[in-house]
């Protein structure tokens, strides 16, 4: 379908669900409908209108469209020897790149390349009231106007469909290794701190039961040298353990029971929750599997400088993400209100602020 | 009115109301545009801005924040009917952390502050705009400042992981904060690089990076600024991601040449190129680079290695704008950024066009990220030239559209470029500005009329003039 027809399409489907007040559903590849909060309204699919519009190498910069799959992206970077920085989890591969973007949702490598919204360059969106614009560009640096492009990264779809990404990508590393340690969770805490604050080529932690797994990138004669100062054991299917981590299949992860996010500063302390946790981010995200109670979770993320999300499982409804101070909800009502005075783009789905 | 609610409140703040002191807030770096304001109003502390704004929300007032006036846009310029808030009294590091890498510090601490403070700890900031040693945070997270090292180290939307702000409504957000994300909106994006129209910042969380252990450096000359461009996307497409990639073109050249005979090559274009990381790392690439220089038809490299050397391969490129200020009485800097694959193009357009205006530009920029600059120079005691040198800039901020890019890629819009914000944007869309600032300053009293235009009219404004070789604050270098 032509770029015109479909995203005109999107606008007059948006204008009459807008004058009918009739809830609309963005919906990508829906790999991640279990995030946020509970789903209502009819479908609106982005998946039709997918594929690149631009890519060169040279660049650095690639523009897709949003219904674009995740793989089809990662195995055209790849081929350029590229890749998406953020390292995005796809949790299926009807994953596409709108939903990522939607759901801010970065990979292992997050600490240290930026998450999606660090990466994101530019967006065409539908706003609630029909209307196709563009913001931000397909340049590295650009400061005309607000930055509404990045305010889409994490929106859920509340503000806008977003229709086209743009963003800056960067050469695959020459060279991975993943060392493993075993320490406790306060020196993990301690160690991956300490060398995050050295010039060494880290690009992923996770800490999980006593045994820490550290992934270095970069020139290999950097990583060689990286592997000797810091000694350790190297494991030989690296690559296997971070796509298992990133993509939730570890047996971490396997049970059904909820899962929680507590995403804190990365020197906070151990949390004492009780429960089994696996530590990423530089100790900056912290998995929590179990039966917490939403007032725990918020209370122990909240002392430890961050905020918690009900990620997958438990009662949705009860609450998923982390209250907002009642300053910035304002804020969050007045954006609302302004990009979709209606409220039928995925009313609901971010949940901590009365629309 | 506005004044009177100011010297009323209390703890008492000191107020400015006295024209002659009042002059120093006339204007800031962009000089085309001047107003006494009201008053100039310098709190101490969070508080006494959250009580400045109310005061101010009350009588209606317009605030203008200014942290140290260095911005070029115009952002920080007052209108006679506005209060100026300036922050620098605010220049408290609060902390620096060294396991967590933050610095937490008020909005009128100096940019390279930031970075001395964090050397003991092997740290540093890394958005570094040229003005940073004298250009304060607050004013870095308003026009989300970039400078020499943004392509591998990011802008200051980057570097800055939280935020506490006073909205026009004068309540206190917090924004972001010590974890790699926050509940809800991005309002950090929204905030950061919004010119004062959104928030007057108190207080920032800054990213401190690992200071690189070895930092290479290599300056090549080529018989044609074309051929430094291609030579550029050659680097890149290496997969190599410099530190730095400047470009400097012969009228640039002649000027640093003839003001700091520094023997440069004579060439019509130079790239200085800095590559940095782990030891392994850095001088891995830098021999990959050397080799493509050449490769490229590059006709000399130079190459340093320790802090002296690389000073002087430097030196040309900060010294850049004093010599040409020394060489040409006025000139207007522009800033605009393009998809780096038009460089080629895009620079010999601007040559043609300024033939056919009569005027000569000169270019010097961050090629790396396509971010350019030209200095279009002009003499304004010529009748009719700085309309023309303003025309010129005009179509070549027009140019930047044509091509993909952007009317500015670091220095804001402010006053400066509300016309080019009609070219880049439609109705709808600055319609949506709109809308955002109306979200956090429905009563609009913050820095209005700067940075989106409205959508009845588009002002005509110009740029960095520089008169009779004077630069605004002549003791930084500009580049």
């Amino acid at each position: 379908m032509s770029e015109t027809q479909f995203i005109q399409q999107v606008c007059e489907r948006v204008k009459d669900h807008a004058a009918r007040k009739a809830p609309l559903r963005i919906v990508g590849g829906g790999t991640k409908d279990f995030y946020g909060g509970p789903l209502v309204g009819e479908g609106l699919s982005i998946a039709p209108y997918s594929g690149i519009v631009a890519y060169e190498p040279r660049e650095l910069v690639l523009t897709v469209r949003a219904g674009t799959r995740l793989t089809e992206i990662e195995a055209a970077l790849a081929a350029e020897g590229q890749m998406l920085p953020f390292e995005p989890p796809g949790y299926g591969d009807a994953a596409t790149i709108g939903g990522t973007v939607a759901c801010n949702f970065s990979g292992p490598r997050r600490p240290f390349a930026g998450a999606a919204r660090d990466l994101v360059l530019g967006a065409r969106i539908v706003n609630g009231k029909g209307e196709d614009l563009s913001f931000g560009g397909r340049v590295i640096k650009n400061v005309a106007g607000y930055d509404v492009s990045r305010l889409m990264a994490g929106a859920l779809g509340t503000l806008g469909v977003m229709t086209e990404l743009s963003f800056k990508v960067l050469p695959k590393p020459a060279a991975e290794a993943t060392l493993v340690f075993e320490m406790d969770e306060a020196r993990m805490i301690e160690s991956v701190n300490r060398w995050a604050g050295q010039p060494l080529p880290l690009s992923a932690t996770a800490w999980e039961d006593g045994v820490l797994h550290v992934r270095l990138s970069g020139a290999a004669a950097a990583v060689a040298s990286a592997k000797l100062k810091l000694g350790g054991t190297a494991l030989a299917e690296g690559e296997q353990f971070w796509v298992k981590l990133r993509e939730h299949r570890l047996d971490f992860f396997a049970d059904g029971g909820p899962l929680w996010r507590l995403s804190v500063a990365q020197t906070a302390a151990p949390l004492k929750l009780g429960q089994p946790q696996l530590i990423e981010w530089g100790g900056g995200l912290r998995w929590v599997r179990g039966p917490l109670s939403l007032q725990q979770a918020r209370d122990a993320a909240q002392q430890a400088g961050g905020h918690a999300t009900r990620f997958r499982g438990g009662d949705r409804g009860a609450g998923v993400f982390h209250p907002l101070a009642p300053a910035v909800a304002k804020i969050h009502r007045r954006l609302k209100h302004a990009f979709d005075p209606a409220g039928i783009l995925n009313p609901g789905r971010m949940d901590n602020f009365q629309a | 009115m506005g004044a009177a609610a100011l010297q009323a409140l209390h703890p008492p703040v000191s107020v400015i109301l006295d024209r002659e002191r009042l002059a120093a807030f006339e204007m800031d770096a962009y000089i085309q545009k001047r107003a006494l304001p009201l008053a100039a109003v310098l709190p101490d502390d969070e508080s006494q801005v959250q009580a400045v704004v109310k005061a101010l929300k009350a009588t209606g007032t317009p605030i203008v924040s200014r942290g140290a006036g260095t911005g070029i846009s115009g952002g920080a310029t007052p209108t006679p009917d506005s209060v100026v808030l300036a922050l620098s009294k605010m220049r408290r590091i609060v902390e620096i952390d060294r396991n967590a890498r933050l610095a937490v510090v008020e909005p009128g601490v100096r940019n390279l502050a930031v970075s001395e403070a964090a050397e003991p700890a092997g740290l540093f900031f890394a958005p570094d705009p040229s003005s940073q040693s004298i250009s304060s945070i607050g004013g870095n997270v308003a026009e989300n400042a970039g400078g020499i090292h943004c392509l591998k180290y990011g802008l200051t939307v980057h570097n800055v992981v939280g935020v506490r702000v006073i909205d026009g409504d004068g309540d206190c957000l917090e924004i972001g904060g010590r974890s790699l994300d926050s509940a809800g909106y991005d309002l950090l994006a929204v905030m950061t690089g919004s010119e004062g129209n959104l928030g007057v910042v108190t207080q920032a969380t800054l990213r401190l990076l690992p200071r690189p252990e070895v930092t290479e450096t290599l300056l090549a000359a080529f018989d044609s600024a074309t051929e430094a461009a291609e030579c550029v996307g050659s680097i890149i497409g290496a997969g190599i991601v410099p530190a730095a990639l400047e470009m400097m073109d012969r009228v640039v050249i002649e000027a640093v040449e003839r003001s700091m005979h520094l023997g440069l090559p004579k060439c019509q274009a130079l790239l200085l190129v800095e590559v940095d990381g782990i030891a392994e790392e850095a001088t891995d690439m830098r021999a990959r680079v050397e080799a493509l220089l050449h490769e490229s038809g590059a006709r000399e490299v130079r190459t340093a290695s320790d802090e002296a050397e690389r000073a002087n391969l430097w030196k040309a490129r900060k010294g850049a704008f004093a010599a040409l200020a020394m060489m040409y009485p006025d000139y207007y800097t522009m800033d605009g950024a393009i998809p780096r694959r038009a460089l080629p193009q895009v620079l010999d357009r601007i040559y043609e066009l300024a033939n056919e205006a009569g005027l000569v530009v000169g270019n010097v920029f961050h090629a790396g990220d396509g971010n350019l600059h030209p200095c279009l120079f002009y003499d304004g005691t010529k009748p009719g030239e700085l309309e023309r040198s303003e025309a010129l800039g005009g179509r070549i901020l027009e140019l930047c559209i044509d091509v993909g890019g952007t009317i500015t890629g670091e220095h804001g819009v402010g006053l400066e470029k509300l016309k080019q914000m009609c070219s880049q944007f439609r109705e709808p869309e600055i319609a949506a500005f709109h809308d955002v600032k109306h979200a956090f300053d429905p009563a609009g009293i913050l820095n209005p009329g700067k940075a989106v235009p409205t959508l009845k009219r588009c002002a005509e404004w110009g740029g960095l003039h520089v008169r009779a070789g004077r630069l605004p604050h002549p003791d930084i270098p500009r580049f």
